[in-house]
């Protein structure tokens, strides 16, 4: 079978020759119609719109917006913020970054919407560090869209108003979890919130119900909005609904961003059809189905799931559809929609090595168990890769990795635990063999990964 | 402290985005940053008493956030990802390629002797697809394997040549 066609709905504009990305092109190209829209509408009915359209959050857990968004406790008289994860920090993901610099007055479109339907009183934009110019952006679109009335002091019209600020970030990974990122934005060290009582839409920003939401996923909201739920809903797939966009990256001829409504493509159709397949004389070894913290397959592997009339049906890897809930029966997660590819000039202890490295790195440091584990595991890896490996580092590995996930206060404890325990569940056998593999010299052009 | 009328006029815009002054903190230490160069103790002192905080609140925000600094860095700032995506198409090549030209090597905070640059290996760029990636200042460069890393180099030292 082959590959379906993109359906660009986030990303309809994005590289299009002649589209910038100031406001006179945007609204050239139907911008801020939506929101006119929008402000005629009662705020209730946006909110049930986004319900009916089964919406789930594309910035890594895939958690239903529209449910997220009745969470907020409206009744505490206190102000209701929502502040916007523009941190994508998530190894292997890289689309957000296309929003912003290319087309932000679609996410700003998204972003005021969101806010009339909450009431929401203030919005943030946490962007990274490492995106000064998407900072630049913004701000400049920001101003444009204020200038036209598209956000501020009584919005087309009416008596709301809101204002949007940009906030950077500062190169740390844990600001992209959204407690982390939180306290960042009250100016302080990014160590997440234990939950509960902590729940963002409860004791959120400044002890405030807020609503934290992806950049792509704010653009979801603007385009369902225009469609309407019911319409919306009918894209995708069951429970997995609308288009989501996959980053691909690692050994494939064409890696890049490709927008499909979810679960219609496979990850074999993906990787092999549209990205070209494995690079030349190579073969696909193992993929990351979702950012790095997603579980690793292996190419080879398959999965047995059950059917809703109880019969059963097996699948490859390639078989896969790339849907928030056949990855999750297998194992893995969509996450953030960063598949990364290995072929079999990987080494793959050097490769977790490498993914260790990040962790250690990232761990903000406050419960034990992610902070000496992921520390840990980087030094096993990197001390097999780098000086001598023994027979028994594989099944040590895992004892660090399995005390970890469970025990922490944020699911980085999961995100770093997780590389390690599917690296070892389903390529142990080269970190058994790893001694004796040192012991011959790496392939000609094998490159360093740690 | 010398801050630019240009940096005091910027800070003074962006505390009242916030209804706490705490929540200043990031944003001031990027324009001192950008203005000084780095972030020195006399720095943290004097956010701290524009926010209307203790030293310790700014400088353990200092401390934390791997962009912040306390120290000079060479004229330009290389960083180089390091992480997966990068690495499998060569980015430790890059990196390497980078220490050579610039005799230098990525040790934390550590200048050039020519004093031009201090080259950083850093965490996932958000450019997987176009790896490997560089940023030199603000700017990304795109599928830098060791002959764009060195092109690059020579750029970079011909403007230092050009200045002196
Ligand atoms: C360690 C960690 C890192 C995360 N990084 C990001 C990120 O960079 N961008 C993002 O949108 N969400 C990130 N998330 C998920 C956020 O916590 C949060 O679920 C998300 O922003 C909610 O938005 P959504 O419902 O629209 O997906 C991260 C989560 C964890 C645990
Ligand atoms: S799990 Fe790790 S990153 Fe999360 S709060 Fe604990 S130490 Fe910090
Ligand atoms: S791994 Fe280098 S940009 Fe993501």
């Amino acid at each position: 079978m082959s590959a379906p066609a993109q359906r660009r709905i986030i990303f309809q504009h994005i590289d299009e020759p002649g589209y910038s990305n100031d406001l006179a092109c945007y609204v050239k190209h139907g911008g801020y119609a939506v929101l006119k829209k929008a402000v005629t509408m009662k705020p209730e009915a946006i909110v049930d719109e986004v319900k009916q359209s089964g919406l789930r959050g594309r910035g890594g857990a895939g958690f239903p917006c529209g449910f997220k968004w009745t969470l907020l406790d409206k009744k505490s008289g206190k102000p209701i913020y929502l502040v916007v994860n523009a941190d994508e920090s998530e190894p292997g993901t890289f689309k957000d970054r296309y929003i912003l610099h290319q087309d932000p007055h679609q996410l700003i479109e998204g972003i005021m919407i969101t806010c009339f339907a909450n009431n929401v009183k203030q919005a943030y934009i946490y962007i990274r560090g490492e995106f000064p110019h998407g900072a630049r952006i913004l701000e400049q679109a920001i101003a444009e869209a204020r200038a036209a009335n598209f956000c501020g002091p009584n919005l087309l019209g009416t008596s709301y108003s809101c204002e949007i600020y940009v906030h950077r970030g500062a190169g740390a990974y844990i600001c992209g979890e959204e407690t982390g990122l939180i306290e960042s934005l009250e100016g302080k060290r990014p160590y997440p919130r234990i939950k509960p009582p902590y729940f963002p839409a409860v004791l959120g920003l400044y002890q405030c119900p807020t609503i934290v939401n992806n950049v792509e996923t704010l653009c979801h909201v603007k385009y369902i909005l225009d469609v309407g739920g019911d319409a919306y809903a009918k894209i995708g797939t069951p429970n997995n609904t609308g288009t989501r966009i996959l980053c691909v990256s690692g050994h494939v001829q064409k890696p890049g961003y490709y927008e499909y409504e979810v679960g219609q493509i496979t990850l074999g159709q993906l990787l092999n059809e549209v990205c070209g397949g494995p690079l030349p004389g190579r073969k696909f070894k193992a993929v990351i189905p979702g950012g790095s913290s997603a579980k690793v397959l292996k190419f080879g592997e398959t999965f047995t799931l059950k059917n809703k009339d109880g019969t059963s049906r097996t699948l490859t890897v390639e078989d896969l559809p790339m849907d928030f809930d056949t990855l999750a029966a297998c194992g893995t997660m969509g996450g953030s929609g960063g598949v990364i590819v290995m072929d079999d000039s990987t080494d793959m202890v050097a490769a977790l090595a490498n993914l260790n490295a990040f962790y250690a790195h990232e761990s903000c440091g406050q419960c034990t168990p992610c902070r000496e584990g992921s520390l840990w595991m980087k030094k096993i890896t990197t001390r097999m890769v780098h000086d001598h490996a023994r027979v028994e580092d594989g099944a040590l590995l895992k004892n660090v990795a399995d005390q970890i996930a469970g025990r922490t206060i944020c699911a980085f404890g999961e995100a770093c635990s997780w590389p390690t325990q599917s690296f070892i569940a389903k390529f142990g056998d080269e970190f058994k063999a790893y001694p004796e593999t040192k012991k011959t010299a790496p392939p000609a052009g094998a490159l360093e990964l740690v | 402290m010398n801050l630019k009328p240009a940096t005091l006029s910027k800070i003074a815009e962006v505390i009242p985005h916030y209804p706490t002054k705490r929540s200043a903190t990031l944003p001031l230490l990027h324009l001192v940053q950008e203005d000084l160069g780095f972030i020195s103790p006399e720095a943290i002192e004097w956010v701290a008493a524009k926010l209307e905080l203790q030293p310790i609140n700014v400088y353990e925000v200092v401390t934390f956030y791997p962009m912040f600094r306390q120290k000079p860095i060479g004229r330009r700032h290389i960083k180089v990802c390091r992480t997966l995506s990068c690495a499998l198409l060569g980015g430790y090549k890059t990196c390497a390629a980078f220490e050579q030209e610039f005799n230098t090597s990525t040790g934390i905070g550590e200048i050039s002797p020519d004093g031009e640059v201090t080259i950083e290996f850093v965490e996932c760029l958000a450019s997987c697809g176009t790896a490997p990636v560089v940023m030199i200042d603000d700017e990304l460069h795109e599928k830098v394997d060791g002959a764009k890393a060195k092109a690059l180099s020579a750029e970079i030292k011909r403007a230092a040549a050009q200045r002196r």
